[in-house]
């Protein structure tokens, strides 16, 4: 159930976030959802894509330091409380969030986000548990 | 060119060549002082500034009597092969001339250096005993990147390599791609490089997914730039090599003009052909052996150009305790900063050294790195530009603001003063192919 999501570092100067699209583009990657973690100095991108490997491999080339991560999709109800009861489960299972963000499609009128516990396996079986909708790569990448 | 066909056993201990290296000290400083005098009165004779320089000191040759009379003769400095540009030095006619050698000219008029076929044959022996006190053999399969052409690092070590009995690689600078293939399909022993073009190696290597330490390569023999001994335990652990330290000047031969042995405790002198003095940089005044000052080299054989007290702008001290190799000539502090390279930052001294010394201390940090130097509101302002590496990296904004105050933290533990620290992408600080630049000064601009 878990999603390999791809960080790149990036520093804040024009041009450089467009690289690394024009780079994905050019091999004919999809970007399915991107978010930018970013300070005053540089920005941390993260991006996730169907062929995740390939995706690395161009990027690398391009001369991008690209890190593998693990995250979790999950789907969001889409009513006040929704996310508070997604977090009151994974904090129950003693599992920290180091980051999250938002993805750009719904599914099934629910919002998707994606989390970067600190404890992928945990966090998945105490939201299965809880009844949650963790989502695989089958279901993002329609 | 010498050979050396008597010499071709692997397991022995000291190359025919070394024979100098092992000289009782009183016939060194004999071999010395008449090596000097013949050196000066040439000089004397042939090149018109020194006679002229002597002349106003109401010195003439005779009066080099002892090794320590060398102090009554004049200092040179870069500047006298600028003004003398191009030929004004050379103290042998054209005829006699076989070689010359330019350097790059950063600013204003490249400096010219010339050699005679003898000078050519000194240069090939001292890169021998070079070479050979690194540890190279015959049979070593050895990889020039040092640049052919007009810098003197590609064709000096060339010949001393092809000399000793190594099998060399021309490869020259650049293209790194083809660097690697040669590296691992030709079973290159031997690296010869800047220690900072090694590390670009390293860089591209591991991004083709070539294992360095799968390779065998076992000697990696550095030098053209100042590096620091923590810039040589990451380079060996990077890859399964002994780095040594190849000093040299083109003013004075090239490359060849000290090299480690490999107990690795500094830079041997040959001192049969470099006569090396230690002087306090302000006052002129010879420093003894075990004081740090500037380094001032007098060529003792050199007949195109012979360079009289020579002052390198090298910062160091002469080591004359006995090196556990048994070499009698002595070793060189290693050379760490330039004189010319030091910074005043808000009135305190600062070496690039001591920045590369500071990131080499932050785990996971490799030294690709510049230094940039600002002035904001009449105050200095230091940025050291770190590239992020595959191995620092982490996806968390607060993780990599940890590196930066390491990092910054580090710097200020060892130079004392607080640096901006600033992570850049990878491969984004121009690599050197010959020699690295550390330093971008835009207060001079403002």
């Amino acid at each position: 159930m878990k999603i390999q999501q791809l960080s790149l570092f990036l520093e804040n100067r024009p041009g450089h976030l467009s690289a690394i699209c024009r780079a994905l583009a050019d091999a004919k990657v999809n970007i399915v959802t991107l978010s930018l973690a970013d300070t005053q100095q540089f920005g941390i991108v993260r991006l996730i894509v169907q062929e995740w490997e390939r995706a690395r491999d161009v990027l690398q080339q391009a001369g991008f330091v690209v890190h593998v991560r693990e995250v979790v999709a999950a789907t969001v109800p889409d009513r006040p409380g929704g996310l508070a009861d997604i977090l009151a489960c994974v904090e129950k299972a003693g599992v920290n969030v180091e980051y999250m963000y938002a993805f750009t499609f719904q599914c099934d009128g629910k919002a998707v986000l994606v989390f970067r516990f600190d404890d992928a396996d945990k966090a998945i079986v105490a939201l299965q548990a809880a009844g949650q909708q963790v989502l695989g790569g089958s279901a993002l990448f329609r | 060119m010498p050979t050396f066909e008597f010499w071709n056993d692997a397991d022995s201990p000291v190359h025919p060549a070394s024979a100098p290296d092992y000289l009782p000290r009183p016939q060194l400083r004999e071999l010395q002082l008449h090596r000097l005098q013949v050196t000066v009165a040439r000089a004397y004779e042939r090149v018109p500034l020194f006679q002229q320089r002597l002349i106003a000191r109401g010195v003439r040759p005779p009066q080099i009597r002892t090794l320590e009379d060398i102090a009554l003769l004049p200092f040179s400095v870069k500047s006298d092969l600028r003004e003398t540009y191009p030929f004004g030095l050379f103290a042998s006619p054209m005829s006699d001339i076989v070689r010359l050698h330019a350097s790059s000219g950063t600013t204003g008029k490249p400096i010219v250096v010339a050699y005679t076929a003898h000078d050519l044959d000194v240069w090939t022996s001292v890169i021998v005993r070079s070479l050979a006190a690194a540890g190279v053999r015959r049979g070593d399969i050895l990889q020039n990147c040092y640049g052919y052409g007009l810098f003197t690092g590609g064709l000096g070590l060339h010949a001393g390599a092809e000399a000793m009995g190594a099998t060399v690689i021309p490869i020259s600078g650049g293209n790194t791609d083809r660097q690697i293939m040669v590296m691992k399909d030709f079973g290159v022993t031997v690296v010869c490089s800047t220690p900072s073009y090694f590390l670009h190696l390293v860089d591209e290597a591991r991004q083709q997914g070539v294992d360095l330490h799968a390779l065998k390569l076992r000697i990696g023999v550095f030098g053209a730039e100042p590096w620091t001994e923590g810039m040589r335990q990451r380079i060996q652990g990077l890859a399964d090599i002994r780095a040594q330290d190849i000093y040299g000047l083109s003013e004075i031969i090239g490359p060849g003009v000290a090299c480690e042995c490999q107990c690795q405790s500094g830079p041997h002198i040959f001192e049969d052909h470099f006569y090396p003095e230690i002087i306090d940089p302000d006052t002129g005044q010879v420093l003894p052996d075990g004081a740090t000052g500037e380094l001032v080299l007098t060529t003792l054989s050199k007949e195109a150009m012979p360079m009289i007290r020579y002052r390198t702008r090298d910062i160091s001290r002469l080591v004359a305790t006995p090196c556990a190799c048994g070499r009698t000539i002595r070793r060189l502090e290693r050379i760490t900063a330039r004189s010319d390279d030091m910074l005043i930052i808000r009135g305190v001294n600062v070496y690039p050294s001591q920045i590369e010394t500071a990131l080499l201390s932050v785990e996971g940090v490799l030294p690709h790195y510049q230094i940039v130097l600002t002035r904001e509101a009449d105050l200095d302002q230091i940025e050291v530009q770190v590239e992020v590496t595959s191995a620092n990296f982490s996806d968390e904004v607060k993780s990599l603001e940890a590196l930066q105050k390491r990092i910054a933290g580090a710097i200020e533990r060892i130079t004392n003063i607080h640096a901006r620290v600033r992570l850049v992408e990878p491969n984004t600080l121009k690599r050197s192919e010959g020699k690295a630049k550390r330093i971008v000064d835009q207060r001079k601009m403002g």
